[in-house]
């Protein structure tokens, strides 16, 4: 089984419609959005979800009022500004949007007022999809635990993959370099970063392409919308080569592409866009068949 | 005025709108201060490009044992939530990746065999942007997981002025969280596709989780459907500004510059966002 995560750095480079271009075109595939704070690729491929699993992850500290004194020392022990004491009654309170679940105010309460509760951060589904099966999820509004919820829906990914046989995993990821990331490219067999033709694209690419090398895995780049600007097109894929990344295409900007989002529909019907897409297929497939094509690019 | 530019979504354009306005409102007289609190994915820098950048690296606490104390009890490692401390016979092990700096192991050791030491996680960096405005902005060190704590800290070391434009964080979990709680007011920059609208809907469930006021601006929309404007109007979401595609701005943008200069729609539609968000409630 092959692991390829799709990542940018930057939002809004184009990660969720390669995705489910690259499902469509590889007929057969387990996709995964690990975009879990924002989830948006079970837009574009349609199907039947089967039933929310929850998914808890960390606690939340509670006060029992019937035994709470209002001294306070819990509130000052909080680092996340989560307890204070409620003006009204003089109890201690709780914000569950705040707390990280740490237990210090439970270790100080003299009165034994605090307890812990399970944490649940978020739903995650399975859907058998137009090509394969997608295993998606929904962080809870303000939670803080999107790299656990992003590794428990990989491995639903894996398992699913393993048990129906199917070689490829394709994993879409949230932007950014932080802790969701992470929990997307850990394992990955290559990283396909998008990217964009701006000052910001170039940027956050060079971060991207750091955390790669940080990780020891091998990456490839992408450049979307690469007509926008033929200059940054240039400088990114020079970029990409120096940090050791092979471009493995370019798509053109077509404003076509969000209308056809918009009906909830990958970019096929446009030429350019679909030549595009198909060469990137070609060129990754080749890649994955070729482990030393991969080994070759990996922990400079 | 803290006025956070907010999205759900990636890539919707905060940054075009967060730089541009802060860039005309400092130009046409106001105090401004702009904070860029994306910090795995700074861009405010490339648009406004502050003059005489000071940085500071950004510590967190972390847990450190003094010399010869530990009794091996192992309170430390059965009161942390996060599997961040381990207890040996005679010692601790700390994996610095795993800790939430939250003191509790501290609290924990009946020996006070424990104290804190700083550990670095990121770059703290201010300047002054043209013409005027105070810049602020922080990036995480790449390897890094949690950027929260940079986020919470940079929001406590920037100057307020009487405008504050906060650039925040794509997604709605813990780092957008903390922006928004931090503002008066949040206006989301959308974009009219499926995507946009779902992204936006999880972006005003948090503002309203949070209580604070939110209003929208749509971004390229003249590319893809009605819903969205739809959907803002049965909410009765204030929807400030639609920006339709304009190449002229695609292509300052690409240029690193400010469009807001050159665009004279553009500075019509920062006015109008201006009028309805900083003189009173929309």
């Amino acid at each position: 089984m092959k692991q390829v995560a799709i990542v940018s750095g930057k939002g809004g480079t184009g990660k969720t419609t390669v995705v489910a271009s690259l499902a469509y075109l590889a007929g057969s595939a387990v996709t995964v959005d690990c975009d879990v704070d924002a989830a948006n690729l079970a837009l574009l491929l349609p199907g039947v979800d089967g039933p929310p699993q929850d998914f808890f992850a960390g606690e939340r500290a509670e006060v029992d009022p019937e035994l709470c004194s209002g001294c306070g020392v819990c509130a000052s022990v909080c680092r996340f500004d989560a307890v204070d004491l409620d003006p009204a009654s003089g109890l201690s309170r709780v914000d569950p949007l705040a707390c990280e679940g740490c237990r210090a105010c439970r270790l100080v309460c003299p009165t034994e007022a605090v307890g812990m509760r399970e944490n649940l951060a978020g739903v995650w589904m399975l859907r058998e999809g137009p090509t394969g099966p997608l295993v998606h999820a929904r962080l809870g509004i303000a939670q803080g635990n999107s790299g656990k919820l992003v590794a428990r829906v990989r491995e639903v990914a894996r398992d699913e993959a393993t048990a129906r046989g199917i070689g490829l995993v394709l994993i879409d990821g949230p932007p950014g370099i932080g802790c969701p990331v992470h929990a997307a490219i850990t394992g990955a067999d290559l990283v396909l970063a998008v990217a964009e033709p701006t000052p910001s694209g170039e940027h956050d690419l060079g971060r991207v392409l750091e955390l790669c090398r940080t990780f020891k895995l091998p990456a490839a780049v992408l450049v979307n919308k690469a007509d926008l600007s033929v200059q940054h097109s240039r400088r990114i894929e020079a970029q990409a080569r120096a940090a050791g990344a092979r471009v493995l295409g370019r798509l053109p900007f077509s404003p076509e592409v969000p209308r056809l989002l918009a009906r909830g529909e990958p970019p096929f019907p446009l030429v350019p866009v679909a030549e595009g897409m198909n060469r990137l297929w070609l060129q990754l497939h080749a890649l994955l068949l070729e482990p030393a094509n991969l080994a070759s690019q990996g922990g400079t | 005025m803290r006025l956070a530019i907010a999205s759900g979504k990636g890539g919707t354009g905060k940054t075009l709108v967060a730089t541009n306005l802060a860039w005309h409102l400092a130009r046409a007289g106001s105090e401004v201060t702009y904070v860029d609190t994306d910090v795995e994915a700074p861009n405010g820098h490339l648009f406004l490009h502050p003059d005489g950048v000071e940085e500071t690296r950004f510590v967190v606490p972390i847990p450190a044992l003094r010399q010869g104390t530990c009794s091996g009890c192992g309170a430390c490692q059965e009161i942390c939530g996060f599997n961040a401390i381990l207890s040996l016979k005679d010692r601790v092990m700390v994996f610095p990746e795993l800790c939430h700096s939250c003191g509790a192991c501290l609290l924990s050791c009946k020996e006070l065999a424990l104290t804190e030491v700083g550990r670095e996680v990121g770059t703290l960096r201010r300047g002054t942007a043209e013409p005027g405005i105070r810049f602020w902005s922080a990036a995480i060190d790449v390897g890094e997981a949690k950027s929260t704590p940079l986020i919470a800290g940079l929001l406590d070391r920037a100057e307020a002025s009487a405008v504050t434009i906060i650039d925040a964080p794509p997604g709605t979990s813990c780092g957008a969280t903390t922006v928004v709680r931090s503002a008066d007011h949040v206006l989301l920059v959308t974009e009219p596709t499926p995507f946009g609208l779902h992204d936006l809907e999880l972006a005003v469930e948090l503002c309203r989780a949070l209580g604070r006021p939110v209003s929208a601006l749509i971004n390229r929309s003249d590319l893809g459907d009605r819903r969205v404007h739809d959907w803002l109007e049965r909410q009765s979401i204030p929807l400030l500004a639609e920006l339709p595609f304009s190449r002229e701005v695609a292509t300052a943008y690409a240029r690193g510059e400010l469009a807001a200069r050159t665009v004279d729609e553009l500075r019509r539609s920062l006015d109008h966002i201006a009028g309805a968000v900083l003189e009173g409630a929309p």
